[in-house]
């Protein structure tokens, strides 16, 4: 029995030594995103740089890479003038992308990071073509544009530099929110499509359908869509997709459509897809 | 006491039963290619599955008018996409559900990595007993078996409840595991049949197979036993490593591709080997705390001498198992990065880093019990006299790697405490806070075990080689040349280049070390070959030695905690990363002293269960005496 109370006694005590280390090193909580209710109607720039600088730090985990060196993965953003060296990014002879401007860099360097790569922190082996950095509008990060768009504003800010970002205003914001927006669209209304096909990409459809054959991706192939509906059929599976459900999917189709539409671009989408007959 | 039997007649028939074996394998490979020809063809009929390649005719003579074939109606296959619970979702039972799935889980895992590791090495010693004819490497790994048979019974018994748990408190959750893995469930499950199977047999099989051509098929069953089991661990780990890395699903999770695209996602191999080398320390640490246990509790020098030779073995099976453990590690790490750059660093730099300076204890606590441990087993052989100088520049060497590991890098300071610090760093301290410092640290500990481990072997032994000293020179010249190698890189790429040279650097430092451990094995089984034994004495070493047995499970169970901890973290607030969220009360990650408490409390239910295992082992080995009063009503009679 006292070789039983002796190894017990020595291996609670151990543990306990270990229970004991782990206690009294600092104690961090690891909270998940939550949503903030923000007054837009009241935010004034200065807020919106301080909900930047917050995003940048906590929720849009940036601080994970981007740190002073040697300690950082990342470039160090915070320690650059990111304004200043637009300029000289942008007239880099690999420079793949569209922007044309320090905001449209660092938004373009945000949601698209593999346009361009700063030399020596590329993914290995991708010889700087290809960025570890995951699209902040995505998941794990998922930021919203107004999210986005207050990162960037802090950006701008933080070196003394004129904010070019504008403001989110109640009705933006509604209606940012409302269009759940496609990359390049940050803070501002998106523009009507021009045509079909550019509606279709606006409203992103071909996440989930694809349009030029019948496989299955989230939703049915709409390939020959048109040979099997008629448009009213089309319109109202745009606008009310869940009033008829094609037979082994789920309803997981956005119905708020009607409202994001305009009338010119459901009509196009519609036209566009009776049209896929063959 | 060396029992020499006849398992040489075994021997001399080796051959016919290993074409038994070869036989069984591919009777087994041939029903595999069946049942897949089976599926294949989906059980149509001969003219269902020519149908396709068109009409056949007699070649001159018209084409036969046929009836049209019905187009055959095809229903696609539903597709799901991953459910998005809300917080009222979430079943709530008053108490955190992740507590209680973090406990069943957790004793799940420390049973089922116990099951799996010990018939593991078990095949490995009867095999050992088989070629050297050697019948105290068969009882030992009967005996083993025997300790742990009861452990599959518990790891079943957790496994249930931790899956009836999960479906009740994550219903969405596992409805979404549940699709994604669809008929996966059906084979895991019968896989369990056919390990119970193997392992009867096998265990109750022991005596019954134990000479000649049975036990070759004995062998056999072992060898099947540890098939099911590697297969069943392999399944069980694509189900974790699909929740930190999916596979075979799109973003938003609609599955997209077919099983084995869904398991074979970039962490799944990483894990596996991961988890098959820690398992086999785990089970070694945990046998060997049984072997100290009966040690202690025996004052029989011949019982003594048993359990002095099974501590012994069960310490070289872990210690063996352990060495290339942080080189797994290091790739497990390495595949997370090249995933997710922002999961590797939440868990390496972010906020789970403070998790490491706990791990560092951990892991210098075993280090320095397995060395102590050696030592102190030195004082079986007289030739050790030679090697014991040596012992005081490990131990310096341990400790002072150990400080370095656990070194924090940053502190949390008070105002005055920075002012007093002179920054935020320590001047001096501060640089071996991070990571070079710490690879240098590790790879010396892990080079001065392996020499510890070495100069032990060498004890009872003198080569009789001609070229020995060479053997010898060349042998310190790799030590001398890696330490300063591994110093080296650490210092230089560490602290004087960017971050990408300084974790390519860390493949070299580890490259060295395995050089050291791959050449020292090998030249000293060269050198020893035919070498001249001295007298060793089987139970002699002190009882505290023993202490050392048990140090070493307990750091190992608080270690797999604490690792089961930071890989189910760093998903953060997913339950399928990038997949799918979650939305429960327990979506954060919770502090380390908390994690620190729950680890403690499966490390102490742990301890609780395999007593009780341990227990029931010896209890079917123990017989009551007759009782006095009826042994004498017998007499009278």
């Amino acid at each position: 029995m006292s070789v039983l109370i002796k190894t017990v006694g020595f291996s609670l005590g151990l543990t306990l030594v270990f229970t004991g280390v782990a206690n009294m090193l600092p104690q961090v909580e690891g909270d998940a995103p939550v949503d903030v209710k923000v007054d837009l109607s009241a935010l004034t720039m200065d807020d919106f740089v301080a909900m930047g600088e917050d995003l940048f730090n906590n929720k849009g985990t940036c601080t994970l890479c981007h740190k002073p060196a040697p300690l950082g993965r990342a470039p160090d953003v915070q320690g650059t003038n990111m304004v200043a060296i637009t300029t000289e990014r942008l007239a880099d002879e690999r420079y793949q992308g569209k922007a044309t401007d320090a905001a449209s860099y660092i938004l373009e360097s945000m949601l698209e990071p593999s346009a361009y790569v700063v030399a020596g922190w590329g993914k290995k082996g991708s010889d700087d073509a290809e960025s570890p950095m995951p699209a902040v509008d995505k998941a794990p990060i998922q930021l919203s544009d107004i999210e986005v768009d207050a990162i960037i504003a802090y950006l701008q800010a933080k070196d003394g530099n004129e904010v070019t970002v504008v403001l989110p205003s109640p009705d933006a914001a509604a209606e940012v929110a409302k269009s759940d927006a496609a990359p390049g669209g940050a803070g501002a209304a998106p523009a009507p499509a021009a045509s079909g096909e550019e509606a279709v990409a606006k409203y992103t459809c071909t996440a989930c359908h694809a349009l030029d054959n019948d496989d299955t991706l989230v939703g049915p192939g709409l390939g020959h869509v048109g040979a099997r509906l008629n448009e009213g059929e089309i319109r109202q599976s745009i606008i009310d997709p869940n009033a008829v459900i094609a037979e082994g999917f789920p309803a997981a189709m956005p119905g708020d459509f009607a409202e994001k539409m305009t009338v010119r671009e459901l009509e196009m989408i519609v036209k566009l897809l009776a049209e896929k007959k063959q | 006491m060396m029992y020499r039997n006849d398992f040489a007649s075994g021997r001399s028939c080796w051959k016919p039963s290993l074409v038994a074996m070869l036989l069984t394998l591919l009777l087994g490979f041939s029903l595999s290619a069946m049942v897949q020809a089976a599926q294949d063809t989906g059980g149509e009929s001969v003219a269902q599955r020519i149908a396709p390649v068109g009409q056949v005719w007699v070649e001159g003579e018209p084409a036969p008018e046929t009836e049209p074939v019905a187009e055959v109606a095809t229903e696609e296959a539903p597709v799901y996409v991953a459910p998005r619970p809300t917080r009222k979702d979430y079943p709530d039972i008053g108490v955190s559900s992740r507590a209680v799935v973090w406990i069943l889980a957790q004793m799940h895992l420390f049973f089922g990595a116990l099951v799996l590791a010990v018939p593991l090495f078990v095949l490995i010693i009867e095999l050992v007993g088989q070629s050297t004819g050697d019948e105290r490497y068969d009882d030992m790994a009967h005996e083993f078996m025997k300790i742990s048979l009861t452990g599959f019974s518990i790891t079943a018994i957790f496994g249930g409840t931790l899956a009836l748990a999960l479906f009740v408190l994550y219903p969405d959750f596992m409805g979404y595991m549940m699709r994604v893995f669809g008929a996966q469930w059906i084979v895991y499950a019968g896989l369990f049949f056919l390990e119970s199977f193997f392992l009867y047999t096998y265990y109750y099989g022991w005596n019954a197979m134990r000479y000649g051509n049975l036990k070759w098929l004995h062998l056999t069953l072992g060898l099947l036993l540890n098939g099911a089991g590697m297969t069943i661990m392999v399944m069980a780990n694509s189900w974790a490593t699909f929740m930190m890395a999916p596979s075979g699903v799109n973003e938003v999770g609609a599955i997209v591709g077919n099983i084995w695209e869904v398991m074979k996602g970039p962490l799944w191999n990483p894990i596996n080997l991961h988890r098959f080398i820690a398992n086999i320390a785990f089970g070694g640490a945990v046998v060997g705390a049984y072997a100290a246990f009966k040690f202690l509790s025996t004052r029989d020098p011949a019982k003594r001498a048993h359990y002095d030779w099974m501590g012994y073995t069960s310490n070289f099976i872990a210690l063996l198992a352990f060495l290339p453990l942080p080189f797994a590690g290091y790739w497990l790490m390495a595949e997370i990065y090249a995933y997710s750059q922002q999961m590797g660093i939440t868990a390496m730099g972010g906020i789970l880093a403070w998790l490491f300076i706990v791990q560092a204890v951990l892991i210098g606590t075993i280090l320095l019990a397995a060395n102590y441990y050696l030592w102190a087993g030195m004082s079986r052989t007289e030739g050790s006299s030679r090697y014991q100088w040596l012992i005081k520049y490990i131990a310096l060497i341990l400790v002072v790697c150990f400080l370095i590991w656990v070194t924090p890098h940053t502190l949390l300071l008070s105002a005055s405490e920075i002012a007093a610090l002179g920054g935020s760093h320590h001047h001096y301290l501060g640089p071996l806070g991070i990571m070079p410092a710490k690879n240098i640290a590790v790879n010396l500990m892990l080079i001065v075990t392996f020499l510890s481990f070495q100069l032990y072997r060498r004890s009872d032994k003198v080569a009789t080689v001609s070229w020995a000293p060479v053997g010898n020179a060349l042998l310190v010249a790799i030590y001398v040349v890696a330490i300063l190698n591994v110093i080296f890189l650490g210092i230089y790429f560490g602290y004087f280049t960017n971050t990408v040279y300084k974790v390519g650097s860390s493949v070299a430092q580890v490259a060295s070390t395995l050089v050291v451990i791959i050449s020292g094995i090998v030249i000293d089984s060269l050198m020893f070959r035919g070498a001249r034994t001295l007298p060793s004495h089987w139970g002699r070493i002190p009882d505290r030695a023993q202490y050392a047995l048990f140090a070493l499970p307990i750091a190992f169970t608080w270690l797999m905690g604490l690792m089961g901890y930071v890989r189910s973290s760093v998903k953060t607030h997913w339950h399928v990363y990038t997949v799918m969220q979650d939305n429960s009360p327990d979506n954060f990650i919770p502090t380390i002293g908390y994690a620190g408490n729950m680890i403690t409390i499966v490390t102490v239910l742990f301890l609780l269960f395999v007593l009780f295992m341990f227990w029931i082992a010896n209890l079917g080995s123990s017989r009551q005496p007759v009782p006095v009063r009826a042994a004498a009503m017998e007499g009278v009679a």
